[in-house]
């Protein structure tokens, strides 16, 4: 590996890097398009050839109000339903068209009634789509009282009978009319780039520990996705236990760096001091993840909870308009990406880092004391998965034990892309990942949508399995 | 608690079909990774395809049993030959990726409800078995094994699905002897070794995967023949690491190793879920739940795999100095 002595100085590239990450994110801010269409142009092709339904999940404070009538009339008559004991409920209608949805407040239990100012009834009209997402508010108004139904564009393993209701954008008032047919290709195209620019950076937080392990010490982490679960699950415990939100996150990451200190010290340094081979190392992480994540199952359960203020107001911005938490969720996972590139470019022991992952055994020997890089590469990881935890939290929208499991294999792509142990691969890849992911949804159906990167993935490690950034010693 | 039924349904575990679907399954994997060296964590997907090639040809095509079985089978060997072909030649933690991702694509692809009509999305396929059932000679009733009484039904599908186990791991015993077998092992060893003698080690790598992803769809087969459905959320990725849990519990590079691996793994479950299951039910354990104590079994698992890996790499019956990692 002398040729790394001549190389041009990282540091150059790097930093072009991160200017490139900038002007990504710069671009996405301007992407924003109109608010409605941005995680639902996904449920609509969910439901597609399947009869017209207008569904809903009726909950006060997180509660499911059960036996509620609610009643759709139309031109074509009047149907009528009452709500599930998990609070859903779903109209079968005869054609598509306006319908006026009534919820029969005679039928609310004790004590509670509808918000302030919720119209009711309320008018619903379907889209290019055969679902329609109708949304009462209870209590007293606000944002937090009526969670949606957790949405089913995520979870693809969902059981269909539960209707995947309008997640990002279940604001108060709107309907889910959002079709790509309707609406004009380029708003469309918009409106995924900046929900995929957002997923992508909050896989760069949940993928940058990920990469960084692998690249410092061989270590292909499966049970990675159990962190980013532990951030969410951390975050609605902390939150539950009557902590205010922004305290709760920060304890939640704390968490998380906690548990990445507690990995390395108790598992992986002693396996490292073993000399374990990678393939077994690997074997264990499998272990370990399923183990965590029964254990997070076995304390959360298998329901999906949403966090507080998971549904939040929407910001008109003149012609453009995002939810809060879509907005939060981008600056913030924007901000940290930036300070974490910062810390690796500029700071000693970013620099370390960069050295033992370049090389361990040289930066041994250049007096870099590895173990504890890797410590801390291990708590700041786990501490940056735990927080993208709770930014895909506020994402999918809802917290759950397997949620981490499932975008496993997406940061996994995103490492691969970007070049597997690089230190920026993790950033270009994942935001490459989100965005594509996202945007691929606008021609596949939103239950396929993982797939697309799953195969660029596979095409990568064929035929560059270095990555972007890679270079080609490291495919060994 | 009722002990005597908890002892019944442990012992049930050994005769059950599903028993021997992931002896199969988990014999595939000893193929590819105790024999071969190589690294696949998308069993599922192969027992996936099988699956649903045998429910598909029979319910969309309308295939007699003996195609459909053909069916999955050829479906099986073209998947081996899409993975194999372009990532034989990479290492063994990108094999690893890339068969954990074709088996999480064939899993979204048929959950997709783009695909309702062939596959039934999320609520999968049902009523395809009928064929194999007809065939069997044995007359309706009931059948007592010594501890329970089984219907004519199940107890067909016990000795068709322990005969398949049974003729697939002689097979394999008698392959592995072979000189083809040897080649394969010394592939495992040493890969240049063995091609500075001559051998296509590609080639021999793909056999070997093809024949373990063969013993995975018959798995699938058997699988779903058993329960009479086909569902996609039984082909995710923990059915592959529950095949390398009954892999590495009775040793890789055995023959008896997965079979003996996977009745282990069925019957501890069994216990432990009777177990506390009883103890919840009894009030004597009053902290869980009895879903907990079905969740608290998987942790036991992931631990299993975990202390096994760390600390008895060769399992039960496996040689250590025969180890694939050392």
């Amino acid at each position: 590996m002398t040729h790394d002595l001549v190389r041009r100085p990282r540091w150059k590239r790097t930093a072009l890097v991160a200017l490139a990450l900038g002007l990504l994110a710069i671009l996405g801010g301007f992407l924003a398009g109109p608010a409605a269409a941005s995680a639902v142009a996904a449920t609509d092709t969910l439901a597609g050839g399947t009869a017209p339904v207008i569904s809903g999940s009726l909950r006060n404070e997180g509660e499911p109000l059960a036996g509620v009538r609610i009643t759709a009339t139309g031109d074509a008559g009047t149907v009528e339903t009452t709500s599930e004991d998990d609070g859903r409920w779903q109209i079968e209608v005869p054609a598509k068209g306006t319908y006026s949805v009534e919820l029969d407040e005679s039928t609310l239990p004790d004590g509670v009634s509808l918000a302030d100012g919720q119209e009711n009834p309320r008018e619903v009209s379907f889209g290019n789509t055969t679902r329609a997402g109708v949304i009462f508010q209870f209590g007293a108004g606000g944002g937090a009282a009526a969670a949606p139904a957790p949405s089913g564009a995520d979870d693809t393993t969902a059981v269909p009978s539960s209707p995947p209701t309008a997640g990002e954008t279940a604001a108060p008032g709107t309907t889910t009319d959002t079709g790509t047919g309707g609406r004009a290709f380029g708003v469309v195209l918009g409106a995924r780039a900046r929900a995929g620019l957002t997923f992508g950076l909050i896989l760069a937080l949940c993928s940058v520990g990920l990469n960084l392990i692998l690249g410092t010490t061989g270590l292909n982490n499966f049970s990675h996705g159990e962190t980013v679960t532990l951030g969410a699950v951390l975050a609605f415990a902390f939150a539950a236990l009557g902590l205010p939100m922004w305290l709760a996150i920060i304890a939640a990451v704390a968490g998380g760096g906690l548990y990445g200190y507690l990995n390395d010290t108790l598992l992986w340094r002693p396996l490292r001091r073993r000399r374990a081979g990678l393939v077994p190392m690997m074997i264990v992480s499998i272990g370990f993840a399923l183990t965590v994540r029964y254990i997070l199952q076995f304390f959360f359960g298998g329901s999906t909870r949403q966090l507080p203020y998971a549904q939040g107001p929407v910001f008109d911005l003149g012609p453009f308009s995002i939810t809060r938490n879509n907005l939060v969720s981008m600056l913030v996972a924007l901000a940290v990406v930036i300070i974490v590139s910062l810390l690796l470019m500029k700071s000693k022991i970013g620099k370390a880092t960069r050295a033992v992952a370049d090389n361990p055994a040289l930066a041994s020997a250049s007096g870099i004391d590895v173990d504890r890089v890797i410590r801390i590469i291990w708590i700041t990881g786990a501490a940056l998965a735990a927080l993208g935890g709770i930014l895909y939290a506020y994402y999918r929208p809802g917290v759950t034990f397997n949620m981490g499991q499932q975008i496993l294999l997406m940061m996994f792509a995103a490492v691969t892309l970007g070049g597997l142990g690089t230190v920026f691969g993790a950033l270009v890849g994942s935001l490459i990942v989100g965005i594509f992911v996202e945007i691929s949804t606008i021609w596949l159906s939103a239950d396929l949508k993982y797939v697309g990167a799953l195969v660029i993935m596979i095409l990568v490690l064929v035929f560059r399995p270095q990555g972007i950034l890679g270079r080609k010693e490291r495919i060994g | 608690m009722d002990f005597s039924s908890i002892l019944t349904n442990a012992l049930w575990e050994f005769f059950n079909p599903i028993t021997a679907a992931y002896a199969l399954g988990a014999l595939g994997l000893a193929v590819h990774f105790g024999y071969a060296g190589l690294l696949n964590f998308g069993q599922a997907g192969f027992m996936a395809v099988g699956a649903y090639g045998f429910a598909i040809a029979v319910l969309t095509f309308g295939a007699p049993l003996w195609a459909a079985f053909l069916v999955a089978l050829v479906c099986s060997l073209a998947l081996a030959a899409l993975l194999g072909i372009p990532t034989l030649r990479l290492r063994a933690d990108y094999l690893a990726i890339v068969t954990i991702a074709a088996a999480e694509i064939i899993r979204y692809v048929v959950t997709t409800n783009e695909l309702t009509d062939v596959t039934g999305s999320a609520n999968g396929l049902a009523a395809f078995e009928g064929g194999f059932y007809d065939l069997s000679p044995i007359p309706s009733g009931s059948y007592s094994l010594g501890f329970t009484v089984i219907s004519s039904r199940t107890l067909w599908m016990l000795i068709v699905s322990w005969a398949a186990v049974a003729v697939c791991a002689v097979l394999i015993w008698l392959l592995m002897r072979s000189p083809w077998g040897r080649v394969l092992k010394g592939i495992r060893e040493d890969e240049d070794a063995v091609r500075s003698l001559g051998k296509n080690v590609f080639s021999y790598k793909m056999q070997a995967l093809m024949l373990g992803g063969v013993l995975g769809s018959l798995a699938g087969m058997i699988f779903v023949l058993n329960t009479g459905s086909v569902q996609p959320a039984n082909f995710g990725t923990e059915l592959t690491f529950f095949l390398w849990t009954c892999l590495l519990l009775g040793g890789m590079t055995t023959v008896l190793g997965p079979i003996l691996g996977a009745m282990i793994f069925w019957v501890v479950l069994s216990l432990t879920q009777g177990i506390l299951t009883g103890l919840v039910e009894s009030g004597t354990v009053t902290f869980i739940t009895t879903v907990q104590a079905g969740q608290l079994r998987y942790i036991l698992v992931g631990v299993a795999l975990m202390m096994l890996m760390i600390f008895r790499p060769q399992g039960i019956l496996g040689n250590r100095k025969e180890l694939v990692f050392s």
